[in-house]
């Protein structure tokens, strides 16, 4: 980015991340993790299963303490229940049998840790559909979620992070699972919303190349520890290598990227054929 | 006309004092375990509610034992039960059933001892049969205030917690991501099945105060998309069933054997249960019909418009 000002590092950053260390159980699950993301950019959190992306959106949250470093968002030290903060977990267990439509859910992003019933219909009702436009979601803000398809679902809760007007949304492999069509609307709409309204987008992935056409930087992950920066700076063979603690390779192809393990004292490379979503850290991430 | 009403009815049904107090309570109590269980239905929670009015034999009993009404018991027991299964692990999705069965196994055993010194003090079973399986007509009208003061806080509760329990019905994490006490909300929540259950207990008993609290809700939510609408529905559907049950029940006095009405708990749980197949195959239709027009507006939108030949292809 070009900015003019010096680095002080606090300036104008909304999420700042210093030194992070994370122990759980005995193990180290992430180590001396920085990075800094600004308002209106979109930032990959790259990595394979397992690297340690949703424990560090658990200490950004508040859900898990750092046992060293500090966590600054929008200037200031975490607390639990940051408003700044918008988030799409990984896992939310949409039944068909709950008794949710979509709208319902987008309005529990409104005031879903009030007391009472809701009151103040209209307003609330214009803020939902509103919101319910904005990603795309108006032709089926009146089914249930749990009836939805995997990509509606994922606008939903989108819809649900937003509507409380966070500066930085974070979002925990929101493409798991999608197919490729509704990857590809689901990432466009993120973009859109990332540039459109100024917000800061972090969006965790084991696949890079989804997130290629649209992202300002990247912050990869590989057992526990992190390299961030501009993409082409952070994925290279050298800095991967560093990261995995194992010779990796770094193959383009069609423009998009490849990173393989180097094979064990073989010459050339193996290419495993591996479901991404299953990968063990050393290979990944074509489809 | 009247002598329709005199066949559904049967003479002195208005009039008589006990079938009045069952119309009430059982009305009361419906309305409230309709509302409770749909986010027993939600959470997934039907064992612990089952488990929670279970352990309350323990507690009525003990009540008759020493002469206070059963529902103190039941609520005074459920409540601790509660608080057990909460220390035990129920908040951890693993634990959550063994949790729930050690103290539903230790309730039991409780309520098996002091079953049988109800037993051995009135030499009758009909104190057991009584706190099992409960009979509407014999709510003792004292009683009336207080049940219906205690389903008022019931609601009162689930009103206050209801979009704190759906958000962290719908995901805990997101509900602790904005700050909602998830922990707090799920013991206050599992303290108001525990009320909500032995009101039930009072009125058909232990063993089946799981059928209000499961049952009609379970039968809303095939019927409704709304949350609201669902404890609205809930609550009538369990009314209904209610107050159907006491009709039957009150006319099985003329059915053989004679002069032995059948239990009105078995009426009600029957009709909870017909209720619940009754929706379903309205879900089902609404379904069907719901898809065959869409398969039709999209036949049509296609040129050509052949019939669809693939329902064999497969």
């Amino acid at each position: 980015m070009t900015d003019p000002r010096p680095a002080t590092g606090l300036d104008d950053a909304i999420l700042s991340v210093d030194g992070v260390s994370v122990w759980l159980a005995g193990r180290e699950v992430l180590h001396d993790v920085g990075f800094r993301v600004r308002p209106g950019e979109f930032t990959g959190l790259i990595g394979p299963n397992g690297s340690g992306k949703t424990t560090l959106f658990r200490v950004i949250l508040g859900l898990q303490a750092a046992s060293t470093g500090s966590v600054l968002v929008g200037g200031r030290p975490l607390n639990r229940r940051n408003p700044i903060i918008g988030y799409v977990p990984q896992k939310v267990f949409l039944d068909p049998d709950m008794p949710l439509r979509a709208r319902d859910v987008v309005a529990l992003g409104l005031d879903g840790h009030r007391l009472g019933i809701p009151l103040g219909w209209g307003r609330r009702r214009q803020a939902v559909d509103r919101m319910l436009a904005a990603v795309d979601a108006t032709h089926f803000a009146d089914a249930r979620v749990g009836n939805l398809s995997g990509g509606e679902q994922q606008r939903v809760l989108i819809a649900h992070a937003l509507i409380s007007r966070p500066r930085l949304l974070l979002l925990d492999e929101p493409l798991a699972n999608l197919d490729i069509r509704a990857e590809g609307e689901v990432v466009a709409l993120l973009a859109r919303i990332a540039r459109e309204q100024r917000i800061a987008v972090l969006i965790s992935a084991h696949d890079v190349n989804p997130l290629l056409p649209v992202m300002d930087g990247l912050v990869y992950v590989a057992a526990g520890r992190t390299a961030s920066g501009p993409t082409e700076d952070v994925i290279r063979a050298e800095v991967l290598s560093a990261l995995y603690g194992q010779h990796v390779d770094v193959l383009r192809v069609h423009g998009r990227i490849l990173v393989v393990s180097g094979a064990e004292g073989a010459s050339g490379v193996t290419l495993e054929e591996t479901d991404s979503a299953t990968a063990a850290p050393d290979v990944v991430v074509l489809r | 006309m009247s002598q329709v009403l005199n066949a559904i009815f049967a003479p002195g049904f208005f009039a008589s004092d006990p079938v009045r107090a069952g119309l009430v309570v059982g009305a009361v109590v419906a309305l409230v375990t309709g509302a409770v269980g749909v986010f027993t239905v939600i959470r997934g929670q039907a064992f612990a509610g089952h488990a929670l009015g279970e352990v309350g034999s323990a507690g009525g009993s003990l009540a008759f034992l020493s002469g206070t009404n059963p529902l103190w018991g039941y609520m005074g027991i459920a409540v601790v039960a509660a608080g057990l299964m909460e220390v035990l692990g129920v908040h951890r999705p693993r634990a959550r059933d063994v949790a729930t069965g050690l103290v539903l196994g230790a309730g039991l055993g409780f309520a098996a001892l002091f079953l049988y010194l109800d037993t051995t003090s009135s030499s009758t079973t009909g104190v057991t049969v009584t706190i099992l399986f409960g009979s509407l007509f014999t709510i003792s009208q004292p009683m009336l205030p207080s049940i219906v003061v205690l389903s008022t806080i019931a609601l009162v509760v689930i009103a206050s917690c209801y979009r704190m329990l759906l958000l962290s019905s719908l995901s805990p994490e997101l509900a602790a991501v904005r700050g909602v006490p998830v922990r707090a909300v799920a013991i206050a929540y599992l303290v108001i099945m525990a009320v909500a259950v032995s009101l039930a207990a009072e009125t058909i008993g232990t063993i089946l105060a799981t059928a209000l609290l499961v049952g009609p809700p379970a039968t809303a939510l095939r019927l409704t998309k709304r949350p609201g609408g669902a404890m609205a529905v809930a609550g009538l559907i369990g009314v209904a069933a209610v107050w159907i049950g006491i009709v039957l029940a009150y006319d099985s006095f003329y059915w053989p054997p004679v002069d032995h009405g059948w239990p009105v708990s078995f009426f009600v749980v029957a009709m909870v249960f017909v209720f619940y197949l009754g929706a379903g195959m309205v879900a089902a239709l609404g379904r069907a019909r719901r898809d065959r027009r869409v398969g039709t507006l999209l036949a049509m939108g296609e040129s050509g418009c052949e019939p669809h030949v693939d329902a064999d292809a497969a």
